[in-house]
């Protein structure tokens, strides 16, 4: 299986304070990887370490086998961040416009769109169910609506690679589900390699395949069935859950 | 006079040719550096213009020629603010405020210095489009030409990244390169604004028709596209206004575009209030 993600030794601070300490794992194309800990344990810097948004760190990086330094493939990667920090609500754009912005990037200058990659755009719209809202400025939605329409930007390459950081905070249960089965269908029928970060352990019990516990370094690396399995898990989830998280539906 | 006869004069074809070139390029500007709450960038590298202009002007150019001095120095400042804000562990508020107050200073003492072109430093500082030379016209028109071949280029870069700089930097957009492009489109856009409105109200050339147009458009393209309407309203409108009333031009220009934003406010107002109805 290919190896899409390569993390060894990876050390990075926050000014002096280490948050994450010499941490290696890989990531294998069709996994789906839950990344748990926490709060504090490294999670969202390991995913900005991947993602170059870290401006140092130690340690090396490879994305779809090249450097992180050399990493120049974006498309094949889609990114969904927790919220969208202080959005402008007096931004401009329209929900079409933004979710075209993920498509945008992948071409050459001066990057226009033709008529079928609108279309496309407006297909993934109706596949997430947000095509009514798609000539709403994207500064007039509810966090929900918003974080569906990122999904959709994030989505909208196909990507191979689906990074996620705590996705769903903002989302009710229904919308939430739905939004997990939907990267979950991806992940089986396109094979679509998926990384979540998330303290939803409804969602690791029912998705994850492999299983990576934080805290500053690596706890557990493995499988999620050995990690049902291995002190770690009733260290953080405690014995209750951990039938409930094993549990597979 | 009629308004045809205002027109057939050839130093107002050129005032309009100017300002309508000068505001085409700080409308789009403007709505990338409001949005981006970079607005006061503009002011400060006015400052710094009015350095380089007494900097210019104490070396013996003139009219056109000054160009030589103020774009390499305004350009350099443009790169330094963004230096400083990234390196110096200080904020873009306080890399402005740095580069611009040294820049004033600067010009003071080269005034002082340089006694005798008081007059000539006191056009630049509240501007005199209505005495724009054709030479000054020709690179005006040059560096138009670029700024907007460059921000057709990378329009939908600008967008992303004003949108969100760590998405557009995941999506594989040049994040820092984009960041000095803006910044040196604006200092180009701010020494060829210095003649139109002066060095005073560079910023609000590049912050009010922006600024209005946020009130009503819908979508992106239509803000830029509004944003341009606005500020050839004002700036047509501000010099045919000026050379009637005989009103210094910039300040006729400024208050003209804070009369459509006033209205593009009024409009947002009536319009919630409707939706809320």
């Amino acid at each position: 299986m290919q190896e899409l993600i390569r993390v060894e030794q990876l050390t990075c601070r926050h000014g002096a304070v280490e948050a994450l300490s010499g941490i290696s794992f890989s990531v294998a194309a069709g996994d789906y990887l839950g990344i748990v800990g926490p709060n504090g344990s490294g999670k969202s810097t390991l995913v900005r370490a991947l993602l170059g948004l870290m401006p140092s760190y130690q340690g090396r990086i490879s994305l779809f086998g090249q450097s992180r330094e050399n990493f120049t493939a974006w498309q094949r990667l889609g990114y969904l961040p927790q919220n969208l920090g202080p959005l402008n609500p007096a931004f401009p754009a329209t929900v079409f416009e933004v979710v075209q912005l993920g498509l945008l990037a992948g071409k050459g200058l001066p990057r226009r769109l033709c008529r079928q990659e609108r279309q496309q755009v407006q297909e993934l719209l109706e596949l997430l169910g947000i095509d009514h809202l798609q000539r709403r400025m994207i500064g007039e939605l509810s966090g929900g609506q918003q974080q569906r329409v990122m999904l959709a930007r994030a989505l909208i390459n196909n990507p191979e690679l689906l990074v996620m950081d705590e996705p769903t905070a903002a989302l009710d249960p229904e919308i939430r589900d739905r939004f997990y089965e939907l990267v979950a269908r991806m992940n089986k029928n396109k094979g679509t390699t998926v990384l979540l970060v998330t303290h939803d352990t409804g969602t690791i019990g029912q998705y994850a395949s492999r299983m990576l516990y934080l805290d500053k370094k690596v706890l557990f690396f493995g499988s999620f069935d050995e990690f049902c399995h291995s002190p770690e898990m009733s260290v953080f989830f405690g014995e209750h859950s951990q039938h409930l998280i094993c549990h597979r539906h | 006079m009629t308004i045809f006869e205002m027109f057939s004069y050839s130093f107002m074809q050129r005032a309009l040719l100017a300002g309508t070139l000068i505001g085409v390029l700080c409308a789009v500007l403007g709505v990338f550096l409001v949005l981006r709450r970079l607005s006061l960038i503009g002011d400060g590298l006015a400052h710094i213009t009015f350095g380089s202009v007494a900097l210019a002007l104490f070396a013996g150019l003139q009219g056109a020629a000054m160009l030589l001095v103020s774009l390499p120095v305004v350009l350099l400042a443009s790169l330094g603010i963004l230096k400083l804000a990234g390196k110096a562990r200080l904020g873009g508020d306080a890399a402005i405020g740095i580069v611009s107050s040294v820049g004033v200073s600067l010009g003071v003492l080269l005034a002082v210095l340089g006694r005798g072109y008081g007059v000539d430093l006191f056009s630049y500082l509240f501007g005199s489009i209505l005495a724009i030379s054709r030479a000054e016209l020709l690179v005006a028109g040059g560096l138009f030409i670029t700024v907007l071949a460059l921000l057709w280029l990378y329009y939908n870069d600008l967008v992303a990244l004003t949108f969100n700089e760590e998405l557009a930097a995941v999506s594989g957009i040049r994040v820092r390169f984009l960041n000095g492009l803006l910044a040196a489109l604006t200092a180009l856009t701010v020494v060829l604004a210095m003649k139109l409105v002066g060095v005073m109200l560079i910023s609000a050339l590049l912050i009010l028709p922006a600024s209005a147009a946020l009130q009503v458009a819908r979508g992106f393209r239509m803000t830029v596209i509004l944003s341009v309407l606005f500020s050839l309203l004002s700036v047509v409108g501000g010099i045919v206004l000026s050379f009637l009333l005989n009103l210094p031009s910039g300040a006729t220009i400024i208050l003209l575009a804070f009369v459509i934003f006033c209205a593009g406010y009024l409009f947002r107002q009536l319009q919630t209030v409707k939706n809320k109805n």
